[in-house]
């Protein structure tokens, strides 16, 4: 079994948009939504959603004002600046979206006041679409994007696909090169860096670039908007060149990227038989000799 | 005065409109880039760069000498990063949240803090507009410990313009809380809307005023207007796709520089974000 993931370092290059587009020539692949913070690909596939789960993502801290003695040793020992006095200035008081989850509050209070619940910290999903089975999910708002939500989709989306005897897996990732990107890549078969011919999209390719070498995962290019500018898109291309990387595709600037989104298509059931989507299928075919 | 500009969604236009925001102001201004991830600014104001800090986070170093192997240590930590088995104890620092527990449990001061490396933070300036940013270790997980580093040089007595990530989790939180205005940027497309839906969510939880610049404003539909509209969310710029912009920004040039015209516009934005800010002070709602 083979999964793909699809990264791009800068956000807004088309990574969704090309995910959908190659999840509907695939056909017989298991989807994966591995953005979990900000999460478009349902938005194209339309996912029917078939189990729901709660993600349990850490713990916070809360006092128990009754039995605080307001002695300080929380506010003392917050490293993270969660602790302060209420507004009465008479209790000590956790803010819920500073809390790290440490516990370090919680072990060391005299008077044993703070709770440490698991915090809900999203759900995640298992969906039919037309194009197949999807995980998903969907991290709260202002919560920790510790990874951990993205591996439990991944590894959630390699069972589904063992049980369903699918070979491939194709994985839209998060933009930029942090905890959820590295949640992504670990275990991939390849990742394709979708990337633009622009200063910036050049920088954070070569970032990705950087942490693919540094995990060991092989990974590929696609130039999206590939005519928008000559000079960086000849960048790209020495880049790749000088460090291994085939680039797999050209894909110039079409508004029928925009389009199709608005109407909820993926590129190839809006354009069909024309240019772009001829491009994007030869796009998915030199992919898959790489894959 | 804080100005932090968000978005939601990647790639809408966060960096264009802080960069030329703090471009057309061109004094009494510092554009703190906390996109540390991949931070790009700097591709656009070319700032000259002064200081550069390399930044560590404090991480356990065990000295087995002094180990009782008691476990406290391992007890304590809620990430895992430290693991006792038998007479072993072997840390993990690329997993320390950086909390503290483990020293302070020791009971045999057997546990010092050492670094691990984050990323760099580098200050400079760029004419007269003062310039910031973090840049995150390839390799290294958390971003938001950067971000705060990057946070401490907000200069006091000017505009602060903080270029925030994409999305709504931690590293956007630990770039706008605390600043005295959200610009949140979109485009007018479905995945332009439903992650601004989300942006302005984490926006409401921080409690700042906020206000929405809608870029390449003619490509798309009228979702973001009429969800603007029923939001109170003040429309306080416009900028339709140009292709003439696409191709300053893919060449690193600034718009205010290559078409005055929005030179006079960005300076329209700034102000009508002064009172923005000025009327929520004035309801008690900033």
């Amino acid at each position: 079994m083979k999964e793909l993931v699809v990264l791009s370092g800068k956000g807004g290059t088309g990574k969704t948009s090309l995910t959908a587009a190659f999840a509907s020539i695939a056909k017989d692949s298991v989807l994966c939504d591995a953005d979990v913070d900000a999460a478009d690909l349902h938005l194209l596939m339309n996912p029917k959603v078939e189990k729901r789960t709660d993600f349990m993502g850490g713990n916070i801290a809360i006092i128990d004002a009754d039995k605080c003695s307001v002695c300080g040793q929380c506010e003392e020992r917050c490293r993270f600046d969660a602790v302060h006095l209420d507004d009465e200035g008479e209790k000590y008081t956790i803010d819920e979206i500073d809390c790290e989850g440490c516990g370090v509050c919680v072990d060391f209070c005299p008077e044993g006041a703070i709770d440490f619940p698991e915090k809900k910290c999203g759900e995640w999903f298992i969906s039919s679409t037309r194009f197949g089975a999807m995980v998903h999910a969907r991290l709260g708002i202002a919560e920790e994007n510790s990874g951990k939500l993205v591996t439990l989709v991944r590894q959630e989306a390699r069972k589904l696909a063992e049980a369903n005897g699918r070979e491939l897996i194709i994985t839209d990732g998060p933009p930029g090169v942090g905890c959820p990107v590295i949640a992504s890549v670990g275990g991939a078969t390849a990742l394709l860096i979708v990337t633009e011919p622009t200063v910036s999209g050049i920088h954070d390719m070569q970032r990705v670039v950087e942490l693919a070498a540094y995990f060991k995962v092989p990974c590929m290019v696609c130039i999206n908007k590939y005519d928008l500018n000559a000079d960086q898109a000849e960048a790209i291309e020495v880049f790749a060149q000088e460090n291994g990387v085939p680039v797999v595709g050209r894909v110039p600037f079409d508004k029928q990227f925009t389009e199709s989104m608005v109407i909820g298509e993926t590129i190839m059931e809006f354009c069909k038989n024309n240019g772009l989507g001829t491009t994007v299928k030869q796009i998915w075919e030199t992919i898959g000799k790489h894959l | 005065m804080i100005i932090s500009v968000a978005s939601g969604k990647g790639g809408t236009g966060k960096t264009t409109v802080a960069t030329n925001l703090a471009a057309s102001m061109g004094q009494g201004v510092q554009l703190l880039d906390c996109d540390v991830e991949e931070p790009n600014a700097h591709l656009f104001l070319k700032p000259e760069i002064e200081k550069t800090e390399t930044v560590y986070l404090g991480v356990p170093k065990i000295d087995e000498g002094k180990c009782s192997y008691c476990r406290k240590c391992a007890d304590i930590c809620r990430f895992k990063a430290i693991a006792v088995a038998g007479q072993t104890v072997l840390t993990f620092p690329e997993l320390c949240h950086s909390c503290g527990g483990c020293w302070e449990v020791c009971p045999e001061d057997a546990i010092t803090e050492t670094g691990r490396e984050l990323g760099v933070v580098e200050e400079g300036f760029s004419n007269a507009v003062a310039f910031v940013h973090g840049r995150l270790r390839v390799g290294e997980a958390m971003s938001p410990p950067l971000i705060n580093k990057v946070r401490e040089n907000v200069k006091p007595g000017i505009v602060n313009i903080i270029d925030a990530p994409p999305g709504t989790s931690c590293p956007v939180i630990a770039a706008m809380k605390g600043t005295d205005f959200v610009l949140m940027v979109t485009e007018p497309t479905p995945f332009g809307l439903h992650d601004l839906r989300l942006a302005v969510g984490a926006v409401k939880l921080l409690g700042i005023p906020y206000g929405l610049v809608i870029n390449r404003s003619d490509m798309g539909n009228d979702d973001v207007r009429t969800y603007a509209l029923t939001e109170n969310l003040p429309i306080l710029m416009e900028i339709p796709f140009d292709r003439g912009i696409a191709e300053a920004y893919s060449r690193g040039e600034l718009m205010v520089d290559v078409m005055p015209e929005w030179r006079d516009a960005f300076q329209g934005l700034f102000k009508r974000i002064e009172e923005q800010v000025a009327s929520c002070r004035l309801q008690g709602t900033g």
